[in-house]
């Protein structure tokens, strides 16, 4: 399959399960909630090293926010219920309690539920205030200007972590160039995030290492500067290779991001140095689902 | 839509208890099966039939007309279904609703909705004293659910209350929220003498300013983003809701009741 100059790769990407929460974000001005939004969903590009990955899913209109303040929605993703549960009170403790004017709300529901407010709720030493209005709770907790908001649980869901898909271009800016404009088109998608830094990673990994302490090295295959080693995949015209991963909360919000993603890729096409784009998988055995990137595109 | 309708016959000379009548427990029921339901009333039992014309089909939807102060205890732990009265009701009314909805077009007496857990439950009129409060020996009043009563209502308004939100259209008598644990007390009209007394936790809401007893505590003039979200729960509940919505979040918060360590609040709208 050949798409505008561009070859698609008759091979799929390799996703996982995972537990999923949306947080909604609310402040006194969009400003501010991408403060804490920011804060919150930092330092979570991937669940090997950071326990969480998460993202902003999208700006929400005071229309949309559960107390008519601008806000903003995100998604953490974890491995178990139980992670996301440790990863969300870090994160909404550390970085959302402490953002001048936030609340933060459950945005989805689910059968499982991880705590906000339901533990937060201590830090006010005794002056935490419980309001049940219908099925919500929500804890006013005393701060210093004025109240943080903070609804009692959150819903979990399902989900699927690790779809993604690489472009290879003749140039590293090519590349680059060709990821931001698929970045700008799934961005505007709900259900996902991209979880990297500006939702692009360089750094594609292989399982295990010659290291005995690594679970997981430099993909070498990929990297052009050990084209000459024996074991690489790229032909000499490749100079540079980057990867979009997309964590989800269903299937179809992955497949259609992938979708949107590589055809802003092959938009730019063989003019833009764009030459092949391919996926990262395991040989299969271990994710459950497989993104099969012609299926995806035909 | 189908109905289960019940019309008083005449005023009884003794209070009845009226608990057995509701749209759960008469579900699926003959006309001649709630007839023969027997109501205490004194040291009688009277056949529901001997009271009451019975009319309608079998609904979750129950019709109590022509009622009257002497028919006690209407809705009492009632689980599920709508009950509409039509006129003035007694005492307990709602006592222990589990889940459900009670309209009365009139008014009702002393303790409604004690021991209430959850449901809805909406007096047009006036209601007597101890309104959602708790009964002797009971530790708790009011457990959940939403109280709207159109009218004013009687003195200790939420004594004990622990969960659950009352509205009160007109004035509340003294001692509204005394000794409440939690929940939400809604005012639009004047409070009687100490208002909040012993108050432990929860939130009492008055639209205008109020003689506070001198053991609340000042705590100035803030926007409270919580009470958006109230605004929003009791417009997304019905219309009769709806009118206690709060306009604005800016309210001066006193604290107590501070002689028993109390940290209950008391909002005066700003």
């Amino acid at each position: 399959m050949i798409i505008n100059g561009v070859a698609i790769d008759d091979t799929f990407a390799e996703a996982f399960g995972m537990r999923a929460t949306r947080l909604i974000i609310t402040a006194a001005n969009l400003r501010w909630a991408y403060y804490a939004a920011n804060a919150a969903t930092g330092f979570a590009t991937s669940v090997i090293g950071c326990g969480a990955e998460a993202g902003i899913e999208h700006e929400l209109s005071p229309a949309e926010t559960p107390d008519g303040r601008p806000g903003v929605s995100l998604l953490i993703f974890a491995v178990s219920a139980k992670e996301l549960a440790k990863q969300v009170e870090r994160r909404v403790g550390q970085c959302v309690l402490t953002s001048p004017t936030s609340a933060v709300f459950s945005g989805c529901d689910g059968e499982e539920k991880v705590a906000l407010g339901k533990n937060l709720r201590y830090f006010a030493d005794g002056y935490q205030i419980s309001k049940l209005f219908g099925d919500r709770r929500y804890w006013r907790v005393p701060v210093m200007d004025g109240e943080f908001i903070c609804e009692e649980t959150a819903g979990v869901v399902k989900a699927v972590g690790g779809g993604n898909f690489l472009v290879l271009a003749a140039s590293q800016m090519q590349a680059l160039l060709a990821c931001e404009a698929a970045i700008d088109t799934m961005r505007k998608l709900p259900g996902v995030v991209m979880p990297f830094p500006g939702g692009v990673v360089r750094s594609g990994s292989k399982v295990g290492s010659k290291y005995k302490a690594l679970s997981a090295s430099t993909n070498d295959a990929f990297c052009p500067t050990l084209r000459g080693i024996g074991s690489s995949e790229l032909p000499p015209e490749t100079g540079a290779v980057l990867e979009i991963v997309i964590d989800g909360i269903t299937e179809a919000d992955i497949r259609q991001a992938m979708r949107l993603g590589m055809q802003a890729v092959c938009a730019i096409g063989a003019a833009g140095g764009i030459q092949r784009i391919t996926a990262g998988n395991y040989g299969g055995k271990l994710g459950k689902y497989h993104f099969h990137l012609r299926e995806i595109l035909a | 839509m189908s109905r289960m309708l019940l019309t008083l016959k005449a005023v009884p000379t003794i209070a009845v208890d009226c608990s057995p009548l509701t749209p759960d427990r008469l579900a699926g029921q003959s006309a001649a099966a709630i007839a023969a339901i027997e109501l205490q009333s004194g040291n009688r039992r009277l056949p529901t039939g001997e009271l009451f014309d019975i009319a309608g089909e079998s609904s979750d939807v129950l019709v109590i007309r022509n009622a009257c102060s002497k028919l006690d205890r209407i809705g009492a732990n009632m689980n599920g279904g709508s009950l509409e009265v039509e006129g003035d009701v007694g005492a307990f009314l709602g006592a222990g609703l589990v889940s459900g909805r009670i309209r009365v077009s009139g008014g009702a007496g002393a303790f409604a909705a004690t021991g209430m857990a959850a449901g809805i439950l909406h007096v047009c009129g006036n209601v007597g004293d101890f309104l959602g409060a708790a009964i002797a020996g009971d530790k708790q009043g009011m457990l959940g659910g939403l109280v709207i009563v159109d009218g004013d209502a009687g003195d200790r308004v939420g004594d004990h209350l622990r969960r659950g939100i009352i509205l009160v259209g007109g004035n509340a008598g003294d001692y509204c929220a005394s000794r409440m644990l939690a929940g939400t007390i809604a005012v639009r009209g004047r409070v009687g003498a100490l208002p909040g007394y012993a108050m432990k936790r929860g939130t009492l809401l008055l639209a205008g300013a109020a003689e506070l007893p001198a053991t609340f505590n000042d705590c100035g003039t803030h926007e409270l983003m919580f009470l958006r979200l109230f605004a929003r729960h009791l417009a997304g509940v019905d219309a009769a809701a709806a009118r206690f919505a709060p306009h604005g979040e800016r309210v001066r918060r006193f604290v107590g009741d501070r002689a028993n360590g109390g940290l209950g609040e008391i909002l005066v709208a700003a």
